[in-house]
């Protein structure tokens, strides 16, 4: 009996937040815009996964005798100045993105996680001390901060991710605190509290898991905000240099060229615009799905 | 791309002792808390030090840039207040009709347009090809230096000394990247505008103005919009604020001579005193229009006075 | 009841969008000037019966077998022609002023703007009308109390801004949707007083909605009971005590009543049938 009990409950556990997250997909599903983008969504990571099997050349073989060739059979989007065949570019370049979106989810979420929680259960002056740099963060745009980090750490697409990042924790952080400090007072964390459980557990054990799903929404709804603050600092030079094929660098290196060949700036454009519409799409669908009021906030 | 700021000066090919000279000059053998304190003191004394690129005091410099900046900002905001405040009125009025639903998708595209890329698909449509606007720049080539500067404000200076030559120029040349600008941050404004306008609709008073005699319309713009623009000034306020944002971007598309392209040629080439200071700016315009927003917030709504 | 009535409504059903079940279902009355009283509980469908007589539910789904109010067809007028109607011919009284009043606006202008709404006059006049009806409601400064913004009067004066925004047009139907329970008791009866002799010196029909039976039974000549989105009973006010439906007698045996036995209240006793039947 003992035995059985933990498995149980994990087999209890697992189901419910599985159908909570098959009710979700299905509301999502059933709205025909929040539908698109989980679609574009689908064919981006697939596309990164079999990048090589998709693309139709290597993204970085240069043909010096074929530069800048319109849209055509052999090259669907056409080729840039160095004779590069950019569609292949592109598929390639959603690894990019992937790898940009899984960094900076992994990095932020953790972050905002932890400041938020600490601040909203240990409240007073910790929380002042974390809120007040939280609000340094929030009053500046996310753009212009990132550059400022970009400059002191110098350009890479690695110093981009993670200065993206640090500009992105905020609102996370806001979030889980005010989450926290609701979930702060109830019975069973004060229950914890008297069974001896360190602030750490609890925080650990029994808030963040509370946290954790509006926390996710949230990072969805931020996802498009974070591809086209990548795709900013990319096409500034200070992301991913080249020949690296991301997309915002992608157009800084065609606008050189736009006004003959306007295919080399128009299809990584459209790309950046495709996936940022579809998580945007995504997160409104989200909104609608679950509590409006709270996502509203920043 | 160098982003050491003495080899900026110095250039690449100087020698050892040239390179330790200037870096001693710049303080930056100190330790770093004591470059950090050093530099509070002479910001707290409006000392923003010298520009690496232009040689030029920092503040002065910036005086000269900002002005172009919020004219294009000012341009920007003024079309997306006005173009996202009714559309979001409408979509709350016809929430789930198709109207909702079409400014919905509306909105959201220009939430996700990459703007330095819009601004280049913009400049291939309207200039290139149709001709309509004019293209990079505040105004033709042609007027540059006929003006004299007196605000820094093109608009302003052209219509002070009677140029209205290089006034129309300067409008030809405002309006595409101020529109694009406007249509990113009238998405952000749509929103709000339908969020709040439903919360307004929902309420008693909705209801007493319609039993009154008075029409849906009449009762959204009378007596529910009246509700809402105390909210309103705020979001437009911090509307306002993230435009800097994507100014800097479409001024590097645009080459438009302001402060996000100082802010942007200064980065590249590591020239911290006048990065600081272009942050340390964009943090207290966004305070003050916080506080801005506060003291409107007083006048529109009595509840506060 | 004289000759001709006020508003006559035969079978009148309505459903919200995307509701299961009707809120009101084949309700039937006829008004003359007099007052009558709609009493039920909260969902009974009484203050939709209300909202629905000056179609302010445009996405509800109705129908009535007739709906008149002096000799304009309700069902088949146009918006326009409820626009001209509403606030000059039928009004409503509100429940709670903390609410519907317009919070950033003054309350006189409030009310001059009902007047402005159908007669072209002057801001003067409508001001000047304002302030003699907010005297009538028993205004003592009524020229300080114009310039004042809601949140600056109380409940009781709330609901009397209320009235004389509503009454000022000399309609011939008011509806008051529960006037007073947001009110103070000890200003209820004041305002209710006030009601009362403006709509009697006037000659206006009045709807009562109201939860409260004693309230209904003292202000009002007619009831109808309603429950579940039927009226189960009609009676007139001194009848109340004679009623034979036993919702109705559930409801009576439910008060409270001083001098009364001590023993607890019986609790009202539901029966499905009763949604069943056809109106009284």
């Amino acid at each position: 009996m003992s035995e059985t009990t933990p498995a149980a409950e994990t087999r209890r556990r697992r189901p419910q937040s599985l159908i909570a997250a098959g009710n979700i997909l299905r509301f999502l599903a059933k709205t025909p815009t929040s539908a698109f983008g989980l679609l574009v969504l689908a064919v981006l990571i697939l596309t990164a996964l079999f990048a090589p099997l998709i693309a139709t050349h290597d993204p970085y073989l240069q043909d010096l005798t074929n530069t800048l060739a319109p849209p055509d059979s052999a090259h669907l989007f056409g080729t840039d100045e160095l004779g590069r065949d950019i569609f292949s570019r592109l598929v390639h370049g959603s690894r990019i993105t992937l790898t940009i979106i899984f960094l900076v989810t992994i990095v932020v979420g953790p972050l905002g996680l932890l400041v938020g929680t600490v601040a909203g259960y240990f409240g007073g002056k910790t929380d002042v001390a974390l809120m007040r740099v939280t609000d340094i963060f929030l009053s500046f745009p996310s753009l212009i901060l990132s550059l400022a980090f970009v400059a002191a750490l110098g350009p890479s697409l690695n110093n981009a991710i993670i200065a993206i990042s640090l500009t992105a924790w905020p609102p996370i952080a806001r979030l889980a605190r005010a989450e926290t400090m609701t979930f702060r007072s109830a019975d069973y964390i004060a229950a914890a509290r008297l069974q001896g459980a360190s602030p750490a557990r609890i925080i650990w054990k029994s808030i963040v898991p509370m946290c954790l799903p509006s926390v996710l929404i949230r990072l969805t709804l931020n996802m498009a905000t974070v591809i086209l603050t990548a795709a900013g600092l990319g096409f500034l030079g200070l992301g991913a240099q080249p020949p690296m094929p991301e997309w915002g660098a992608m157009i800084a290196t065609g606008r050189r060229y736009m006004i003959d060949s306007w295919w080399l700036v128009t299809f990584p454009g459209l790309a950046i615009l495709s996936v940022s519409l579809a998580f945007n799409l995504l997160g409104d669908g989200l909104r609608d799905a679950l509590d409006p009021k709270q996502m509203m906030k920043r | 791309m160098p982003t050491d700021p003495v080899r900026a000066i110095v250039g690449e090919d100087a020698t050892r002792e040239v390179y330790e000279t200037v870096y001693r000059q710049l303080g930056l053998d100190r330790p770093m808390w004591e470059q950090f304190f050093v530099y509070l003191r002479d910001v707290a004394s409006f000392d923003f030090g010298t520009s690496i690129r232009t040689g030029q005091p920092v503040l002065q410099d910036i005086v000269h840039v900002l002005p172009a900046t919020i004219e294009l900002a000012t341009f920007a905001i003024l079309f997306g207040a006005g173009v996202g405040i009714p559309l979001g009125v409408l979509a709350a009025v016809k929430k789930d009709r198709w109207q909702d639903q079409l400014i919905r998708i509306f909105s959201l595209m220009g939430h996700s347009m990459p703007i330095f890329w819009t601004g280049m698909i913009g400049l291939l449509i309207f200039y290139a090809a149709l001709g309509w606007v004019g293209g990079s720049g505040r105004m033709s080539q042609f007027y540059i230096g006929l003006v004299p500067e007196r605000t820094n404000f093109l608009l302003i200076d052209s219509a002070l000394a009677g140029e209205w030559e290089v006034f129309r120029s300067a409008l030809n040349h405002i309006v595409l990247p101020a529109s694009l600008l406007g249509y990113s941050s009238s998405a952000y404004i749509t929103r709000m505008t339908r969020s709040f306008m439903l919360d307004q609709l929902g309420q008693e008073y909705v209801t007493t103005a319609r039993v009154k005699g008075l029409s849906r319309r009449q009762t959204v713009w009378r007596h529910a919009f009246g509700n809402i623009r105390v909210q309103l000034v705020t979001i437009v306020a911090l509307a306002y604020g993230a435009l800097l944002e994507g100014a800097v971007l479409i001024e590097t598309v645009f080459a438009w001579p302001g402060f996000g392209q100082y802010l942007t040629s200064n980065l590249l080439i590591g020239d911290m005193n006048a990065v600081m200071t272009c942050v340390l700016i964009v943090g207290v315009i966004f305070i003050a229009l916080n506080i801005l927003s506060d003291l409107l917030y007083r006048i529109f709504d009595p509840r506060t006075r | 009841m004289t000759s001709d009535p006020i508003l006559d409504v035969q079978g009148l059903s309505l459903r919200y969008p995307g509701a299961a079940e009707p809120a009101v279902r084949g309700v039937s009355f006829t008004l003359g000037r007099e007052r009558l009283g709609i009493v039920g509980e909260s969902g009974s469908g009484k203050s939709t019966v209300g909202r629905a007589i000056m179609k302010l539910l445009p996405d509800a789904e109705m129908s009535a077998e007739r709906m008149r109010f002096e000799g304009v067809d309700l069902l088949r007028a146009s918006e326009a022609q409820m626009l001209k109607l509403r606030g000059a011919r039928m009004s409503m009284i509100l429940q709670d002023p903390k609410y519907s009043l317009n919070p950033i606006r003054r309350c006189g202008d409030q009310v001059a703007e009902a007047y402005r709404t159908h007669v072209r006059c002057s801001k003067r006049a409508a001001h000047d009308k304002a302030v003699a009806m907010l005297a009538a409601v028993q205004i003592r400064d009524p020229e300080r109390v114009y310039g004042l913004y809601p949140h600056e009067v109380s409940g009781g004066m709330g609901q009397r801004i209320m009235i004389a925004m509503m009454l000022l047009t000399d309609p011939d139907l008011v509806i008051a949707d529960e006037p007073t329970s947001a009110l103070d008791v000890t200003v209820r009866l004041q305002v209710l007083k006030i009601l009362d002799d403006l709509v009697k010196e006037r000659g206006i029909g009045l709807i009562m909605i109201s939860h409260d039976l004693n309230l209904v039974r003292n202000f009002c000549d007619r009831v109808l009971i309603m429950y579940a989105g039927r009226v189960v009973e009609t009676l007139d006010a001194r009848d109340l005590d004679r009623a034979t439906h036993p919702y109705t007698r559930g409801l009576l045996a439910a008060q409270p009543r001083i001098g009364g036995p001590r023993a607890p209240l019986p609790v009202l006793q539901r029966d499905p049938s009763w949604t069943m039947e056809a109106p009284a």
